[in-house]
C-alpha cells in the first residue's frame, strides 16, 4: 500500500525532473552557443546545437509512440509517417518563404515546380505562405490521417501483428506516393534550400538556438501532456484496454474510441516533432517515410523502457548518439549494431533502461525494509512471543485477510 | 410478445455453428425478472457460448434473444449491451492486472462512458462511497491499494464480481465463479451471490455441485448446445440422461 503510493510519487518526481531538465537545457544550450565566445572551452559549436535539436525531435517521436505502444499496446510501425507529414507541412511553409530567391526566381512557384514546367501553384500548396496555416496543418494532417486510419482499423478490431503490418504498409504507401514528381512535393529530392523561418535566416546561429529552445520546450510540454493523460481516468482506461480489451467492452467502454483518441493525439505529437525537425536539418524528403525509420523508433522506445514516458526520451537520445558515432567511425556496422542492440534489450532488458532501474530500486527497497523488519523482530522477538504467544514465523506472514464468518 | 413480458432474458430457437460445428443447437431458455438460475452441463455443452451470445460477443445464426422482454440483443454490440444492464464475469478471471483493486472498481462504476469525461474526471465523495461499499461487499477493503495482479485466484474472482456490481447491471452472467476456490471461499461466494440475487437477476454457470446446492435455485442442464433437463437440483440430478452425460461420469 505504502509501496504503491511511494512509487507513484517516485514516477511523478521523475517526470518533474525531466521537465525541469528540458527547460534548463532550452536556456543553457543557446547560451553556450551564443554567449560563450568561440574557442572557449564552454562554447558549443552550431552543429552540436543542431544535432541535439535533432535528438530531441526524435525523443518527441519516441514519446508519441510510447503513448500508443507502451500504454495501449498498439505497436505502430508507421509512426515515422506522421513525423514526416508534419515535416512536409513545415517544409512547404519554408519553401514558400524562399519567394523569388530561388534559382528560377519565381515569386510564387518553388524551384522544383518551375523545373517541372508547372504554370501555377497546386491547390494544396495554398495557405502555406502563412505560418499559422502551416502550423495548423502540421497537427491537422497527421491527426486526420491517424483518425481516419484508426477509425477503420480499430472498429474492425484489427490488432496485434496485423495492425503493425498495416501501419508499415501505410508508411510504405506514403513513401511511394511522395517519391512521385507529380504528387507535387518535390519528388525524390523533397523540399530543401530553405532560407527563412518567420523572417529569420534558418542558417543563423541565433535562429538555430531558438529552434533548439523551441524543441526542448515543446518536448517538455509533450511530457507534461502525456503525463496528465496517463494519470487521468482515461489513462487508466487506456492501460485497461491494453491489458484486457474485452473486459473493458463488457463494462460498456468503447475500446475502439479509447484507442482512437490516443492514436490521434500521438500522431499530432509526432507531426509537431517532424515540423521542428525539418528547419533544423534543412531538408525533408521521401526517405523519412522509409519503413525502417518507424522500426528504429520502436527500438529507441524499447531501449529506454516503454510505458515510462521518460524511457523513450532517454532511449532516443542514447541510440541516436550511438548512431552518430557509428555512422562516423564504422558506417558499415550501424545496422548490425542496431539489430544486436534490439536483440540484447529484448533478451536482457525487457523493460528497458528505466524499467530495469525501477525493478532494481524496488528490490533494494524491499531488501532494506525486510532487513529493518528483521532487526525489529530480533529485538522484540522474545517479548512479543511471550505476550502474544505467537511464533516468529506466524507473525512475519502477517494477517492474511480471510473471508469472515 | 406477451409471454416475454415478465422475462429478463428470453432465448428461443437459438443456434450457432463454428466451422460447421453446432455449439448451440436450437436452445431455448427463459429467465424471469429477479430470478437466479444455475446452469450445469459437461465441458463443451455451450454454457460459455450461450453467455457470448447474450453479451453480443457472438452473433447467433438463428433464433431470438430478448432482454427485458423487448430489446433484441442480436442487434447490439458488447458495449451497448453492457450499458443496457447486462454484466458478465468471465470463466477465466479477467481483471486489470496493472491497476490497483480500487482502480479496477473505479473503471467499472456505472456512469458516462465517453472519452472526454474520462479525461477530465475527478473522483467525487459519492464515488468513493460506492467503491467503499463494494470493497466491503467483496471483502477486499484491506487490498484496496494492491495491484490486482498480486491477488490470489479466488480474490480475483471476487474482484471481478465486485466490478460487476459496480456496473450496477440488471442481469448478471457469472461463469464458473468458484473454480479454484477453497471450500471456505466457495461458501462465501455462494452467500455473496445469494445476497446479490435479492436485487438482481442472475445466471450462474458452475460445475461444483455442492455450490449449486448451496444456491438452492432452479437448475438447467445443457448438453450439446441445448437444454437437456430443467427443474430443481434434485429433479435434474435424478434425470437419467443427466446422470448419463454429466453427473455419472
Ligand atoms: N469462437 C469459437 N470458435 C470455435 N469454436 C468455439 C468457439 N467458442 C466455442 N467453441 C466451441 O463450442 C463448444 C462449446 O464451448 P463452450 O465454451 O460454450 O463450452 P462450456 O459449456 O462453457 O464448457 P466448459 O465447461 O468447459 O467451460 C466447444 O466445443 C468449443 O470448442
Ligand atoms: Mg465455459
Amino acid at each position: 500500500m505504502i509501496t504503491g503510493k511511494f512509487f507513484a510519487a517516485g514516477a511523478d518526481r521523475r517526470i518533474a525532473i525531466t521537465i525541469a531538465v528540458l527547460l534548463a537545457v532550452a536556456i543553457i544550450v543557446p547560451l553556450l552557443n551564443l554567449v560563450a565566445p568561440p574557442g572557449s572551452a564552454l562554447h558549443m559549436p552550431p552543429y552540436v546545437v543542431a544535432l541535439l535539436g535533432k535528438y530531441l525531435c526524435y525523443a518527441m517521436l519516441a514519446l508519441a509512440l510510447d503513448l500508443v505502444w507502451g500504454y495501449c499496446g498498439i505497436l505502430s510501425l508507421g509512426h515515422a509517417a506522421f513525423f514526416a507529414l508534419g515535416g512536409y507541412a513545415m517544409g512547404m511553409y519554408l519553401m514558400r518563404q524562399i519567394g523569388d530567391r530561388g534559382v528560377y526566381a519565381n515569386p510564387i512557384l518553388p524551384d522544383f515546380m518551375v523545373f517541372l514546367n508547372w504554370k501555377e501553384l497546386p491547390w494544396f500548396w495554398y495557405g502555406f505562405d502563412q505560418f499559422w496555416f502551416a502550423a495548423l496543418m502540421v497537427m491537422l494532417v497527421p491527426g486526420a490521417l491517424a483518425f481516419g486510419f484508426g477509425w477503420l482499423a480499430f472498429r474492425s478490431r484489427v490488432t496485434g501483428v496485423y495492425l503493425s503490418i498495416i501501419t508499415q504498409a501505410l508508411t510504405y504507401a506514403l513513401l511511394l506516393a511522395f517519391f512521385r514528381n507529380d504528387m507535387g512535393f518535390g519528388g525524390n529530392n523533397g523540399l530543401t534550400d530553405f532560407k527563412d523561418i518567420l523572417g529569420f535566416n534558418v542558417q543563423a546561429d541565433s535562429t538555430r538556438s531558438a529552434l533548439f529552445a523551441a524543441t526542448a520546450i515543446a518536448l517538455a510540454l509533450a511530457v507534461f501532456v502525456t503525463w496528465r493523460i496517463i494519470g487521468s481516468k482515461y489513462g487508466k482506461l487506456l492501460m485497461a484496454v491494453r491489458d484486457a480489451e474485452s473486459r473493458t467492452r463488457f463494462l460498456g467502454w468503447r475500446a475502439e474510441n479509447v484507442k482512437l483518441f490516443a492514436f490521434t493525439v500521438s500522431a499530432v505529437m509526432a507531426g509537431i516533432a517532424g515540423a521542428l525537425y525539418v528547419p533544423q536539418v534543412g531538408i525533408i524528403n521521401p526517405g523519412e517515410f522509409e519503413p525502417a525509420n518507424s522500426i528504429e523508433v520502436v527500438v529507441w522506445a524499447a531501449v529506454g523502457g516503454r510505458a515510462t514516458i521518460v524511457g523513450p526520451i532517454i532511449g532516443a537520445v542514447l541510440v541516436n548518439t550511438g548512431k552518430s558515432y557509428f555512422t562516423g567511425a564504422l558506417p558499415d556496422y550501424w545496422l548490425f549494431a542496431l539489430g544486436a542492440l534490439f536483440i540484447a534489450v529484448t533478451l536482457f532488458l525487457p523493460k528497458g533502461i528505466v524499467g530495469m532501474w525501477d525493478a532494481w530500486k524496488t528490490r533494494r527497497k524491499d531488501h532494506k525494509a525486510a532487513a529493518a523488519e528483521d532487526r525489529a523482530y530480533a529485538l522484540n522477538a522474545a517479548s512479543a512471543e511471550a505476550e502474544a504467544g505467537g511464533t516468529w514465523a506466524e507473525r512475519k506472514t502477517g494477517p492474511e485477510p480471510q473471508p469472515a464468518e | 410478445m406477451s409471454e416475454k413480458g415478465h422475462t429478463i432474458l428470453y432465448l428461443d430457437g437459438v443456434s450457432v455453428s463454428f466451422d460447421g460445428f453446432r455449439a448451440i443447437n436450437n436452445l431455448s431458455l427463459v429467465l424471469d425478472k429477479g430470478e437466479m438460475r444455475a446452469i450445469i452441463g459437461p465441458n463443451g455443452a455451450g454454457k460459455t457460448t450461450m453467455m457470448d451470445i447474450v453479451t453480443g460477443k457472438t452473433r447467433p445464426d438463428t433464433g431470438e434473444v430478448f432482454f427485458n422482454g423487448k430489446v433484441d440483443l442480436t442487434k447490439h454490440d458488447e458495449a451497448e449491451i453492457a450499458m443496457m444492464g447486462i454484466g458478465r464475469k468471465f470463466q477465466k478471471p479477467t481483471v486489470f492486472e496493472s491497476h490497483s483493486v480500487e482502480d479496477n472498481i473505479m473503471l467499472a462504476l456505472s456512469g458516462p462512458r465517453s472519452i472526454f469525461p474520462a479525461l477530465f474526471h475527478r473522483s467525487s465523495p459519492e464515488e468513493k462511497r460506492r467503491i467503499d461499499e463494494i470493497l466491503a461487499t467483496i471483502r477486499l477493503e484491506a487490498k484496496r491499494d494492491d495491484l490486482a495482479a498480486n491477488l490470489s485466484h479466488g480474490q480475483k474472482q471476487w474482484l471481478e464480481i465486485g466490478m460487476l456490481l459496480a456496473q450496477d447491471p440488471k442481469l448478471l452472467l457469472v461463469d464458473e465463479p468458484v473454480a479454484g476456490m477453497t471450500d471456505a471461499e466457495t461458501e462465501e461466494t455462494a452467500r455473496l451471490l445469494k445476497e446479490i440475487a435479492k436485487t438482481h437477476s442472475v445466471i450462474v454457470v458452475e460445475h461444483d455441485m455442492h455450490f449449486v446446492r448451496e444456491l438452492d435455485v432452479k437448475v438447467t442442464c445443457l448438453h450439446e448446445g441445448s437444454v437437456l433437463s430443467e427443474g430443481t437440483l434434485d429433479f435434474v440430478s435424478a434425470d437419467e440422461r443427466v446422470v448419463e452425460v454429466y453427473l455419472g461420469r
